[in-house]
């Protein structure tokens, strides 16, 4: 089953669910793996620590030209849609971070004087925390594009009985990106009218994806109760309240695993796995 | 005209309630929620909406299922797996191919390889933007459609358009509310910009996120301002931020407290310095203090950054 911690907002606690939730699951025995697509700004490693086993460059393809052969027809650039490569006098110009690897330019020219050649645009880290197989990819600073270094770390993540995706932010291409394929995307709201707004659009981006989907309500005692009155008109599901705690917010600021931290912060998040394991909500 | 960017590298942290705190200091200013894929300025100013546009990005694929004669060539060719035979059958085939709308990256390479011509290829209407009135002064907001790309395009449209209302206006100051992460849109919030204030929070990811983004920042030649929220959280940590800010020549204009009244403020639709007299309206007085001093002595934003960061072609 492969689990995707989402939301529309940023900082609602995906990255404390979605360690807890590995962490849990694996010391209860289970084959887990956790991997992080948020690739732009990884935290998961700070929390679950792991023991990097594997690191490699995370490449994009990019056209190359052999001016031996250009003749300088024009014709990659005509056809490019994303204006990465021009045709300037007898140079052939590629704006790397507008290139988006789709090839036309390569099937476009006549003369086969274009190839393609890696650059790397991240790195890929593959490990393990303790019993939990750890996937992170890494956005070098700078990238513009993080979903192709996405779609790089979770063909690369190890398979597992439950895999834990933790999601950037947002609902455009990275969000997208990283929830498509999932069995289940869980999205981490508060009861703020921030949290509320957020929530309404991600529920509108995993819709339109027709994947099923289910809410936590973090920080459940702060706030308002508009997300619940959403969440009940709308038929979604919450399968987890967790209350605002000091210790957690402490704990996770120190880059602590909350549930080993607060012994009722990990009862709530074993009552969230239980929820996947009876597929209430599925 | 200045152009104040609040950006942050983690979400959460704050932004939006500090942008929605410094428009009620600094007086008639240009709002821009640069945070267009989930913007929520809106929902503290209630804007009244003067000009409405729409926002067309780049086009997407979609097979003509009459005239597919599901001969695969598309897919074949698709880099993005946008293309699968699960369409309506026909004449000619059983079942023909279709395109993922949420997949398909607008490259139109297997509408120019089709040798049917099965596949059209039309501009999408991915959002819309607005110019509104607020207590504030003017706010361009957007919003990018469902499962949209091109939100760092529509930045730099919301940007651009924000500059031309303060110009048009004689207004001072910009004040932009910028989303999480390095990527795209961060990029087209950061750069030409005059001056960025990092809000960020003393916790391990913080500090992690915030690296990333001040050296972003740094590599697009955008001065910096660093706050720290929430700072009582953790004391060690706000000191180590301040001092890698230092690292970065990002001088420090704060540090802000919890308090719960950020949030009932939030609830109430009103920014906290409006609503309350307490911890956080205090120091984010003091904040604005600080930034207003350092926002004369920078420069104008360069609208030419933002033309080159998404259409070199111009240059």
């Amino acid at each position: 089953m492969k689990i995707a911690i989402a939301s529309g907002k940023g900082g609602t606690g995906k990255t404390t669910v979605a360690t807890n939730l590995a962490e849990v699951a694996a010391t209860d025995g289970r084959l887990v793996a956790y991997v992080d697509c948020d690739v732009e700004e990884p935290n998961g490693h700070l929390f679950l620590k792991p023991k990097i086993e594997r690191q490699q460059a995370i490449d994009k393809r990019l056209p190359r030209v052999d001016l031996a052969r250009c003749t300088h027809c024009g014709r990659c650039s005509q056809v490019c849609r994303y204006g990465a490569i021009a045709c300037v006098g007898k140079q052939v110009l590629v704006f790397t971070e507008l290139c988006h690897s789709c090839g036309g330019c390569l099937l476009a020219c006549p003369t086969g004087a274009l190839q393609e050649a890696p650059r790397p645009i991240g790195e890929l880290r593959l490990g393990t925390a303790g019993p939990v197989r750890f996937a992170e990819g890494r956005l070098n600073v700078g990238e513009a594009m993080s979903p192709p270094a996405i779609r790089a770390v979770k063909a690369a993540a190890a398979k597992a009985d439950l895999t834990v995706l933790d999601c950037p932010p947002g609902t455009s291409c990275p969000a997208i990106e990283s929830v498509r394929g999932s069995n289940l995307v869980v999205l981490v709201t508060e009861p703020t009218p921030f949290g509320l707004h957020d929530l309404k659009l991600a529920v509108e981006m995993v819709r339109a994806l027709k994947l099923p989907l289910a809410v936590v309500l973090n920080r459940c005692d702060i706030g308002d109760d508009q997300v619940r009155q959403f969440c009940a008109s709308q038929w979604i599901a919450i399968l987890a309240d967790i209350p605002e705690d000091r210790r957690v917010a402490e704990a996770y600021s120190r880059g602590e695993l909350a549930c080993v931290a607060v012994p009722s912060f990990a009862e709530s998040i074993r009552g969230l796995l239980g929820r996947f394991l009876q597929g209430a909500a599925l | 005209v200045k152009e104040l960017v609040v950006i942050s590298g983690k979400g959460g942290t704050g932004k939006t309630s500090v942008v929605a705190a410094l428009a009620t200091l600094a007086g008639p200013c240009v709002l821009a929620d640069c945070d267009v894929d989930a913007a929520d300025l809106h929902l503290i100013f209630e804007p009244k909406v003067i000009r409405r546009e729409e926002f067309t990005g780049g086009s997407k694929a979609r097979i003509k299922s009459g005239h597919c004669t599901a001969c695969g060539k598309c897919e074949e060719l698709c880099r993005f797996d946008a293309i699968a035979l699960d369409g309506p059958g026909n004449g000619r085939a059983p079942r023909t191919f279709r395109i993922e709308a949420t997949a398909c990256e607008g490259c139109g390479v297997c509408v120019d390889h089709c040798a049917e011509g099965a596949i059209e290829f039309a501009p999408a209407v991915c959002g819309q933007w607005f110019v509104s009135e607020t207590r504030c002064g003017p706010m361009v907001h957007a919003r990018l459609g469902v499962a949209a790309e091109n939100s760092g395009k529509l930045v730099t449209l919301v940007r651009r358009n924000a500059q031309e209302v303060a110009r048009d206006r004689a207004l001072p100051l910009v004040l932009c509310d910028g989303s999480p992460g390095i990527g795209c849109p961060v990029i087209a919030s950061l750069t030409g910009a005059s001056l960025a204030l990092f809000v960020v929070e003393p916790t391990v990811s913080g500090v992690h996120d915030f690296r990333r983004v001040a050296q972003l920042a740094v590599r697009l030649n955008v001065p910096g301002l660093l706050a720290v929220n929430k700072a009582d959280l953790n004391e060690a940590l706000a000191r180590e931020l301040e001092t890698l800010a230092d690292e970065y020549a990002i001088p420090s204009v704060g540090r802000i407290p919890f308090d719960r009244d950020v949030t009932r403020a939030q609830v109430a639709r009103k920014t906290v310095v409006e609503a309350s007299e307490g911890p956080a309206a205090t120091a984010i007085r003091r904040v604005w203090s600080a930034i207003r001093e350092r926002l004369h002595l920078s420069a104008a934003p360069q609208t030419g950054g933002l033309v080159q960061i998404n259409r070199p072609e111009d240059n």
